[in-house]
Formats: structure tokens, sequence, C-alpha cells
């Protein structure tokens, strides 16, 4: 009896080292992008806020919001901060997309297997596209 | 037995889970329609510098609209850190730490933007 109950398999969260083994259907990637997404919007909110104040405020603040992207502040070179702006651009289109898709199935009880996946795999390719094109944008 | 689900159940309860997850569906969709007019604006024609992007936020209607979505924004993100929050951290010590310097974050970030905002 003993030895049967300890070969019962046991199923538990996943550990953090089979985050990179586990395969991951579409929609589970759009929804942890959901999540990592919103966290790092919110991590550089502060960051966000800076950039509006100074592209708003006055010629001169707005001078030194496109001398960030130019010339680097803080000894820190300009293309590193268009990095960061590159990915926030992509967290911001992911989670829009992903948020009208969520929006979308609640209001038409979308809840099927096929339009999950198919929504998650026009999530994915639409907000890759449109991250490209405005990363076009920033870089060139 | 009263029905514990669908369109006859019974009601009960305060409701929390509901109002936090309406909410945050409410404020998705005020951000949503920000976005949108906010690049119908910028697609208009003409050469985009401090002038045109300055002037769009110094006008009433965009500052109230501007305004209703820092608010939005910052009860949108609550509700979803704190869902982070309550499904990766167990102990409640950290856990509410965690929940107290999410707050100060987000109304600090909103009583920023707002100054910025009416400061035009």
């Amino acid at each position: 009896m003993a030895d049967t109950l300890k070969q019962r398999p046991e199923y538990r969260n996943l550990h953090v080292t089979q985050l990179f083994t586990y395969r991951l259907p579409a929609p589970g990637w759009v929804s942890i992008l959901h999540r990592v997404s919103g966290a790092a919007l919110f991590l550089f909110l502060p960051f966000l806020v800076w950039l509006f104040d100074a592209s708003v405020t006055s010629e001169i603040s707005y001078e030194r919001f496109t001398s960030l992207f130019r010339n680097g502040a803080g000894g820190l070179p300009g293309w590193f901060f268009k990095l960061i702006v590159f990915g926030l651009i992509w967290a911001y289109v992911q989670h829009f997309i992903a948020g009208v898709r969520h929006l979308w199935m609640d209001v038409t009880h979308s809840t099927g297997l096929g339009f999950g996946r198919q929504s998650a795999i026009v999530t994915l390719v639409l907000t890759a596209l449109i991250t490209l094109a405005l990363g076009a944008k920033l870089f060139f | 037995m009263p029905s514990t689900y669908g369109s006859k159940r019974i009601v009960v309860g305060a409701h929390y889970g509901l109002r936090d997850w309406l909410a945050q569906r409410v404020t998705g969709v005020v951000m949503a329609l920000f976005t949108v007019a906010v690049i119908v604006q910028l697609l208009r024609p003409g050469e985009l510098g401090y002038d045109r992007w300055a002037g769009l936020f110094a006008q009433q209607w965009m500052k109230v609209l501007t305004f209703c979505v820092i608010v939005s924004l910052a009860y949108h993100a609550w509700v979803g850190m704190r869902d982070i929050w309550m499904d990766y951290v167990k102990p409640v010590g950290t856990r509410l730490v965690l929940e107290v310097i999410t707050i100060v974050w987000l109304v600090g970030c909103a009583g920023w933007a707002v100054q910025v905002l009416w400061r035009l």
C-alpha cells in the first residue's frame, strides 16, 4: 500500500528549470507575454512619464528629449535608450493587441480552442510586424 | 438547491473580484480609445515637431481625455500587478510590502503625469 502511494505521479507548478524546455502553445505564449509586457510597462512607467514631461513641457525640454536618443545621457549612448524604447514599443503593441483579443473573447464568448489558437497566432504575428515597422522608424 | 452559476445564480458576496475584473476591462477600453485618438492626430499631414505635439495636449478635450487615461492606467496596472504578486509571492508580509510599493509607484507616476498635463 505504502509503495503504490509513493509511486503516484505528482503534478506541481512549473519549476524555473523547466521554463525553457516546456512546450507552450500559442495562446499560452500570448498569456505569459501579456503578463511580461504589462509588468515591463509598469516598471518603466517613470521613464515613460519623463519622456512625456520632456517632450511636451517646453522647446528646451523637447531638445533634451530628442538629445537623449541622439547623444545619450549619463554615460550611456543614444542607441541604448532607443533599444529600451524599442522594447517598450513591443510591450505596448503586444499588450494592446492581446488586450483587444481579451475584450473580443469576453464580448463574443469566443472560448473555443480554434479561435483561441488562431487569434493568438494573429496577435503574435501582428505585434511582430508593427513592432518591426515602428522600430525601423525609430532606428533609421 | 439555489444555483451557484449561470444567469439565475444567487448573487452574494462583496464582488471585489468581479469589480476589479470589470474595471480592468473598462479602463483598458479607455486606454485603447486614447491610443487610437493619438495615432489619428499624429497621422494628419504636416511635420511633427514640438509645436504640433505639445499643441495636441494643450487642447482642453485632450487634457480631459489624457487625465482619464492616467487614472485608468493606474487602476488597470494596480489590478494587474496585484494579480502578479498574488500568483508568485506567497509570504503575506513580502506581498504586502510589494503591494504598498506598487501603489506608491503608480500614484507617484500618475501625479507627475497630471502635473505635466496641467502645466501646459
